[in-house]
Parts: structure tokens; C-alpha cells; sequence
């Protein structure tokens, strides 16, 4: 079998090396980049803005440069974080604990050689992972029935709802939101006509497009319009500023490693976000430092680890999105959705039925990275220029290509107006601390799992007990039983720290909140 | 409107807000046919679904953050100014696009918006939509032949 796949990846790079396909895959990260160093937007927003473009596009290069985007936004955020402080975005955030006070050490240019290095590392690692995982997992998936289908998208639901950040109770919500979201539209079954509202437009459901970009374009222009303040001092950064030296790559290996393992771990868990992996990764190496007090006064091993965490989760991410067709997170929602539209069905299926495509994919994911560490060297300059940008400038000007994507998609002037709506809806949320990504997980999986829910009853007529009997679902009820169960432990768990914690004072820990993308 | 936010805390609104859209779930999924276990109707799924919204809306709101939490949160001004602008800005493309053509909606779109933040004045305002108008022709019209006429009447 290993064989086999070394074959088939061999395969892959041909079709990867296609100039075509390598153009895009070079488009896709050189502008996943680019956005991935502007404040306020990160891969969800790049990805939903520049999905339209896709649409005429052949489905290899549409997805290679989709994934570009992807990873090419997150070597982006770190630049942000550890030049100039800025966590644009949440997995960053934790970059920025030491690598900023790296920069004002004057070795910000260190930093960022060892968050390049650490990347490349970490995502080779996570590319091998998926290269012998994905088979295996196909093998087990084509056992799938209806049944296990949708347990097993119960799982992805409850994992993206609890898992990724704040209170889990108000991560179901929002899952269960984007789930209603989702039966918008014309009932596949029936024909009935759902929540349109007398709507002609909406009986092709809502657009994804539309959803995505109004919950993550316009939600944050309104939540940052006129509190965004970026300053950012001229940095210059050489090539040779960039190479660590012998000690400190000595340093940051282990971490390096330890982070890689960290986050392929969590990875191949649907729902993890990824802020909550960088965390843990850098909590993790914190905890087992002899040195834990030179973390957040500059210690590489604190960029070195959660950088590596970060990019092995991403390239693990792809696949149990792409071998079982459920997406682990939100920007996995809608790489799932891009392929939807292009006709191409994930699940088991797809590894034999489109081998170019998912080979090709994952050696464009390689030549990428390789792309990304070449290109960050002159680029890195012409970033750090780009900062200096004021917010009053960027994001009229990105509603405009919101609104023209958007249009494109389907020459229609009313999904713009469902772009706002969404975006009022989404700033209303995130006003009462609620975190809008896992509406677009429950939107994605939703008619997946109702359709599945429905055909599993109609065979078992009508005995909810399959679901338990089966063996394979049952073992995926039980692992969400589990869940809900921690989560339910630790809540009370916490209560009572409350209230102890009322007795005596604590030291508050340095680890800001954030939220998830 | 200070002390109300401080008085009850934002979980209060975000459960009652979730028991209200999982009730309009329920009310509106019942006019549709909602059949049985083995043979589910339309209406089936928005129910259940609309139930557990109600029930998971009660929990958030019980297990609201007990109020000394919720009293040190900073109250954070509404930004009127700049939410009326981005909103008014997606309108008037809509509305420009339908009866004016690409530019006009291009230019409201980002001077609208662009004045949405008190640092712009409104001559930055203007060299930044008139760039923008620029942009689109160069970019959508001419290089990626978007279906969209820059000029309509009506």
C-alpha cells in the first residue's frame, strides 16, 4: 500500500508541476500572503473573497490554489506577530508572546528564519502523515452507511461547536444556527419550499459565498471600523538577519518537534481550531522548559513550537475533509464547499475516483511550502511596507471586492443584500460573545446530515436504536458522549475554581483570550 | 443603557436571543408536514432542531457569568457612525448597481463606506473611490470581462 501511494504521490507531482496548475498554486499563495499580513483579514476571509474566481476555473488548479491561500495566509500572520505585535489573527496570537520581544531584542529577523524553518518542517511532516493516513482511512470509510455518516458528522459538529473556543454551550448554538441556515432552500425530498420567506432567491438555498463573506468580511469591518489603529514603524529585514545561528537552532528543534506532534494530534481531531492548538503547543513547552521564566521575554522555543503546531494541524486538516468529506473547521467548510461546486463529491470515493486531484494536491502543497519559504526572504520587506496601510484605506476598498465577488458569482444583485444580512447577523453574535465559525461548519454539513439522519431512519424504519447498534456509529456516539461529558466536567469544574478562586486572589496568566478565526 | 448592560449580563441576551430564533424555528417548521420517525416530512428536521436551539438558549442563559464578572467588562460605545456607513454602502450598490451600472455603485460603495470612519475626509474619501473606480474597470471590466455594465438607465 505504501508503495502504492509513493506511486501515486510520484503521479501527483507531475500533475502539480503542470505550469497551469503551478501558476495558480503560485497565485494562491503569493495572495494568501498578502492578506494573511493585513489586519482584520485572515484565511476565511482570503478564501470566501477569492472563491468566486475559482468558479472558471478547472477543479485541480481551483483547489491548488484555494490550499495555497490557505497556507500561505497563515506564514502571513506570523510576520505580523512577530514584527510589529499584531495578532491578526487568533493562531498568532501566542506568536506574538515572544516573538515580539525577539524584534525588540533586534532579533526579530531570527525569529522569523526559525517560524520559517519550524513551517517548512512542520508541514512536510504533516504532508507525510496525509499521504499514508488518507488510504488507511478511505479503506475504513467505504464500510460507511447512512448511519455511520451521520454520526460521524455529529462527531465533526460537536467537536467544531465545543471545542474551538469560549463557552461550548454557545459554540452548539451557533453550529445549530448555521445547521438552520442550511435547510434554507427547496427540501431535496419533498420539494417544500423552507424558510424562504416567499423568496424566489432563496429556494436555491443561501449562498455560501454570501454566508461566509457577510459573517467573516463584514462583521469585522463593523466590529473594527473607527477602533482599528495600526502603527506600524518602518522594519528592514535582510536575508542574512534571517539565519539563525547554530544554538539557537540547537534550541529550537526539540520544540519544533514537540509542536509538529502537537498539532498533527489535533489535526486529525475534527473541530480543534487551530488557536487552541498554537495554545497548547506553547503551554505544553512552557510547562516542560527548565527556563519557564524566559518565556514571553523572547524565547525562540515560544515561537519555534506553536509556529510548528499551526502548520502541521493545516496540512493534517485536509483529510478527513477530503477522505470522509467532513471538515474539521471552518476554513475546511468551505475548501468542502469550493469542491462541492465544482461537482466533485469528497469522501472515499474521491481518492479513486479523482486521484490527479488529490495527489496532485498534495504535492502542490509541498512545492508551496517550498514556494512560501523562497518568496517570504524578498517579500517580507514589501509586507511590512504594506502594513503601514491605515485600516480606512483597506477595508472600503475590501467591501467593494466583497461585493463584485460576490456579485460574479451568480450575477446576482441580491446575494450582495444577503452579504449584509449576514454580516448584521454575525455582528449581533460576536456583540453577545458568540464565535460565528461553527455556523459555517453546521451550514456545510447540515443537508449532509439531515439527508443522511432521514435515509438511516427510513432503512431502520424508524428505530433510532441503529445509530447505537451499529458498531461503528455507536463508537463515534460514544466518543461524542465523552466529549459532551469533559465538557461538562470541566464546567463544573470551573464553577467551583470560581468560587474558590474568590477566597484568594490569583495571578492572572499571561495567555490573552482570543477568539477563533 | 450603561447600567441595563451592566445589570444583565450579555448571556441573558444571547440565550433569550437563541430561545427566540429556535421558537421561530419550531413555529415555522410545523407548517410543513412533519411526518414520522420512519418517514420524515420537511418539517421533521427544522423542528428537532429548532427544539434543541430553545433548550441550549435556556442552558447559556442559566449558566449565564454570575454579574460581578459581567460588571468588569468595559462598556464599549456603539459605533453608530461607522456601522450606518458599511451598512448604508452594501445598499447602495444594490441600488446603484440595479439602476445606475458598475461605476456609480462602484464610487458609493467605497466613498460611503470610506466615510464611515472619522479620520477620512471627504477629499481621501473621494481619491479613494475614484481609485477603486479605476481598479474595477481595469480588473472586472476589461481583464476579467465581468457580466456587469459599468452605465444602465432604469
Amino acid at each position: 500500500m505504501i508503495g502504492q501511494s509513493l506511486m501515486d504521490l510520484w503521479q501527483g507531482f507531475g500533475v502539480a508541476l503542470q505550469p497551469h496548475n503551478l501558476m495558480w498554486s503560485f497565485v494562491g499563495v503569493l495572495i494568501g500572503n498578502l492578506i494573511g499580513v493585513l489586519p482584520g483579514m485572515g484565511a476565511l476571509s482570503a478564501i470566501s473573497m477569492l472563491l468566486p474566481l475559482t468558479y472558471s476555473l478547472h477543479p485541480i488548479p481551483a483547489i491548488l490554489m484555494l490550499a495555497g491561500i490557505f497556507y500561505g495566509s497563515q506564514y502571513g500572520g506570523a510576520i505580523g506577530a512577530i514584527l510589529l505585535n499584531l495578532p491578526c489573527h487568533p493562531p498568532h496570537a501566542v506568536t506574538c508572546l515572544d516573538g515580539y520581544p525577539l524584534t525588540k531584542q533586534g532579533k526579530g529577523g531570527t525569529a522569523l528564519g526559525i517560524t520559517m524553518i519550524s513551517s517548512f518542517f512542520a508541514a512536510s511532516f504533516g504532508i507525510v502523515v496525509m499521504i499514508f493516513a488518507s488510504p488507511l482511512l478511505v479503506s475504513v470509510a467505504f464500510k460507511f452507511g447512512p448511519t455511520e455518516i451521520f454520526s460521524i458528522m455529529l462527531l465533526g459538529l460537536i467537536c467544531g461547536g465545543t471545542m474551538s473556543k469560549g463557552s461550548p454551550l454557545k459554540g452548539i448554538a451557533m453550529t445549530l444556527v448555521g445547521l438552520m441556515i442550511g435547510l434554507v432552500g427547496t427540501d431535496v425530498n419533498t420539494g417544500t419550499a423552507r424558510f424562504t420567506m416567499g423568496l424566489i432567491e432563496l429556494s436555491d438555498k443561501v449562498e455560501l459565498v454570501a454566508l461566509a463573506l457577510g459573517l467573516f468580511g463584514v462583521t469585522e469591518f463593523l466590529r473594527s471600523v473607527n477602533r482599528m489603529e495600526v502603527v506600524a514603524k518602518g522594519v528592514k529585514m535582510r536575508l542574512r538577519d534571517m539565519r539563525p545561528s547554530k544554538a539557537e537552532l540547537k534550541q529550537s528543534f526539540f520544540p519544533m518537534v514537540r509542536g509538529t506532534l502537537i498539532g498533527t494530534l489535533f489535526g486529525a481531531m475534527p473541530g480543534t481550531g487551530p488557536t487552541i492548538t498554537t495554545f497548547i503547543a506553547y503551554a505544553f513547552e512552557r510547562k516542560i522548559s527548565k527556563t519557564p521564566e524566559r518565556f514571553g521575554h523572547g524565547a525562540i522555543e515560544g515561537v519555534a513550537s506553536p509556529e510548528a503546531a499551526s502548520h502541521s494541524k493545516t496540512q493534517v486538516d485536509f483529510i478527513p475533509t477530503m477522505s470522509l468529506g467532513i471538515p474539521g473547521d471552518a476554513v475546511m467548510a468551505l475548501i468542502l464547499g469550493a469542491l462541492l461546486i465544482q461537482g466533485i463529491q469528497p469522501g472515499p470515493q474521491l481518492i479513486t475516483e479523482h486521484a490527479d486531484l488529490f495527489w496532485g494536491l498534495i504535492a502542490s502543497f509541498w512545492i508551496g511550502n517550498v514556494l512560501l519559504v523562497i518568496l517570504n526572504v524578498p517579500l517580507i520587506g514589501i509586507w511590512v511596507k504594506l502594513l503601514q496601510v491605515p485600516y480606512r484605506y483597506l477595508y472600503p476598498a475590501a467591501l467593494f471586492f466583497i461585493a463584485v465577488g460576490v456579485y460574479s458569482t451568480n450575477n446576482s444583485l441580491f446575494e450582495i443584500g444577503e452579504v449584509l444580512i449576514f454580516g448584521l447577523i454575525g455582528a449581533v453574535f460576536v456583540a453577545l460573545d458568540f464565535s460565528v465559525a461553527p455556523i459555517l461548519l453546521g451550514y456545510v454539513l447540515g443537508p449532509m446530515v439531515e439527508e443522511n439522519f432521514r435515509r438511516a431512519l427510513l432503512l431502520s424504519r424508524g428505530d433510532m436504536m441503529v445509530f447505537v447498534q451499529r458498531p461503528i456509529s455507536g463508537g463515534f456516539l460514544a466518543v461524542c458522549a465523552f466529549l459532551i461529558l469533559t465538557q461538562l466536567f470541566f464546567a463544573v469544574r470551573s464553577g467551583q475554581r470560581k468560587k474558590m478562586a474568590k477566597l484568594r486572589p490569583v495571578t492572572p496568566t499571561a495567555i490573552p483570550v482570543v477568539e477563533e478565526g | 443603557m450603561r447600567n441595563l448592560i451592566n445589570k444583565y449580563n450579555k448571556d441573558y441576551y444571547g440565550g433569550g436571543l437563541m430561545m427566540l430564533l429556535g421558537l421561530g424555528a419550531v413555529v415555522q417548521g410545523r407548517t410543513y408536514n412533519i411526518g414520522t420517525l420512519s418517514k420524515m416530512g420537511p418539517g421533521f428536521f427544522p423542528v428537532a432542531l429548532g427544539t434543541l436551539l430553545m433548550l441550549v438558549g435556556a442552558a447559556i442563559a442559566l449558566t449565564a457569568k454570575n454579574s460581578a464578572s459581567a460588571a468588569e467588562e468595559k462598556y464599549v460605545r456603539p459605533e453608530w457612525r461607522g456601522w450606518i456607513c458599511i451598512a448604508l454602502s452594501i445598499v447602495a450598490f444594490v441600488v446603484l448597481g440595479k439602476y445606475g451600472g458598475l461605476l456609480p455603485a462602484t464610487f458609493a460603495i467605497v466613498f460611503i463606506a470610506a466615510m464611515g470612519d472619522r479620520k477620512n475626509s471627504l477629499k481621501s474619501a473621494f481619491l479613494l473611490s475614484s481609485a477603486m473606480v479605476a481598479v474595477c474597470v481595469v480588473i472586472f471590466w476589461w481583464a476579467l470581462k465581468l457580466q456587469f455594465p459599468l452605465f444602465q438607465w432604469g
